[in-house]
């Protein structure tokens, strides 16, 4: 949310109300209770876990060959480790 | 690049920038988000995307946030395809007028099952009869899941919501679910596919299909939703692949009237013993947990002879006779 100091008054609020911010400013990361934890043996980087995140939590970082839990946005929803072909990630108390 | 020839692989998705970004207010295990953000990955060159009210608009874009990171339009719950119409339009006359050059621009419009089935049907039907070149979008979460649960068009039969409440007096919604997909084929448009996102490599090549055709293109994705279906919030991808392998969602395309069915259903029309009984989806999801007590059983038989029907006619459609 705005904090106090943000906050515009109806004058300045941008016409026909235009979002000018990216969601990716506000961390949902607060929201989960358990958080996806990958064993790096049984990982074979098929990458569904990346295709099946709806927070676009999980990035693959080209450089690295590897993937990469964002838990700034991972919501704990477990569909990682649900999908995973591997059971390479499990879902562990915060 | 034509669809035929992009031969995509997953590390050229997932290198893909997302152009539905993280930190959108979704539900945990949110499968109209992953529709969302497949469905971007999909994109070819410039996108404009409008968006009816309905979960994905209100998650994407609290003010002053948005997840888009495409021009992107809200106006009112009935009028998403009106909206796709209209920028369809403009952009028609701005190239006239030599106002914009280049590439050609994508119009893509999203909307819940309420705001396609119920609401937006009447825009959608008069949108694609006029031609109008985009793609339509209906993420299906089988009720108006973002005003709290009440039955839609695409509800289907048996499943308990705020407006069809499961108890003494009926067993949950009394109706079936409305076949908006054949509907939409019988507008004879270029364009009409259902897609899962479980299959996802189906369901982005479809996307791209419904972008490319002259005229309009309408896409019916599956999309379970944790919250309304009282599902584990991990199992909607799980659903949304035994919905495919039960036939109560088949994929399949219909391009200018001729049906044809996808890869996953055809494996199932191939071999039917790899058709998986309706119980098996049914049992997952706490809107359906009244159908397991001894009052309201028979209409488990019910769903099953829905589903074994439609699937029937579907086969035939496809020219497929068993």
């Amino acid at each position: 949310m705005t904090s106090k100091e943000e906050e515009k008054s109806w004058k300045e609020i941008s016409i026909a109300a235009v979002c000018w911010k990216p969601s990716t400013d506000f961390l949902t990361g607060d929201w989960k209770t358990f958080k996806p934890v990958r064993d790096l043996g049984k990982c074979i980087r098929c990458l569904l876990c990346v295709m099946f995140c709806p927070d676009g939590a999980i990035h693959w970082i080209a450089e690295k060959g590897d993937i990469e839990f964002d838990y700034n946005y991972c919501k704990g929803c477990g569909i990682c480790a649900n999908e995973c072909p591997t059971k390479a990630i499990e879902m562990k108390i915060e | 690049m034509d669809s035929e020839k992009w031969g995509f692989t997953v590390k050229d998705i997932v290198e893909k920038p997302d152009l539905f970004m993280s930190g959108h207010r979704a539900c945990a295990g949110c499968a109209p988000a992953i529709v969302m953000r497949l469905i971007m990955k999909a994109v070819r060159g410039p996108t404009i995307v409008t968006t009816a009210t309905g979960c994905m608009e209100i998650v994407s874009t609290l003010y002053p946030y948005t997840s888009w990171a495409v021009p992107w339009l809200h106006t009112a719950f009935e009028n998403a395809a009106a909206n796709a119409s209209g920028i369809e339009s403009a952009i028609k006359v701005l190239r006239k007028k030599g106002r914009i050059k280049g590439e050609h621009v994508d119009v893509i419009a999203i909307a819940g099952d309420g705001g396609t089935y119920d609401i937006g049907f009447q825009a959608l039907s008069g949108a694609v009869e006029r031609g109008h070149d985009f793609l339509f979008v209906l993420y299906d979460n089988e009720a108006y899941m973002n005003t709290g649960i009440q039955r839609s068009g695409g509800t289907p039969l048996g499943a308990a919501t705020t407006t069809s409440p499961a108890g003494q007096v009926i067993p949950g919604k009394l109706e079936p679910k409305k076949p908006i997909a054949d509907i939409m084929a019988a507008h004879e448009i270029p364009y009409v596919a259902t897609a899962s996102p479980y299959y996802w490599r189906d369901l982005i090549t479809k996307a791209r299909k419904g972008l490319e055709v002259e005229g309009p293109a309408f896409l019916h994705v599956f999309a379970p939703c944790p919250r309304g279906w009282r599902s584990d919030s991990a199992k909607s991808i799980e659903l949304s692949r035994l919905a495919v392998e039960t036939c109560i969602f088949p994929l399949w395309e219909c391009i200018r009237g001729e049906y044809q069915l996808s890869a996953p259903s055809k494996v199932i029309a191939i071999e039917p013993q790899r058709k998986k009984p309706v119980k098996e989806y049914l049992a997952m999801q706490g809107r359906f947990r009244h159908l397991f007590t001894s009052k309201y059983e028979n209409l488990i038989d019910e769903i099953q002879r829905i589903t074994d029907q439609r699937w029937q006619n579907l086969l035939k459609k496809c020219g497929i006779t068993s």
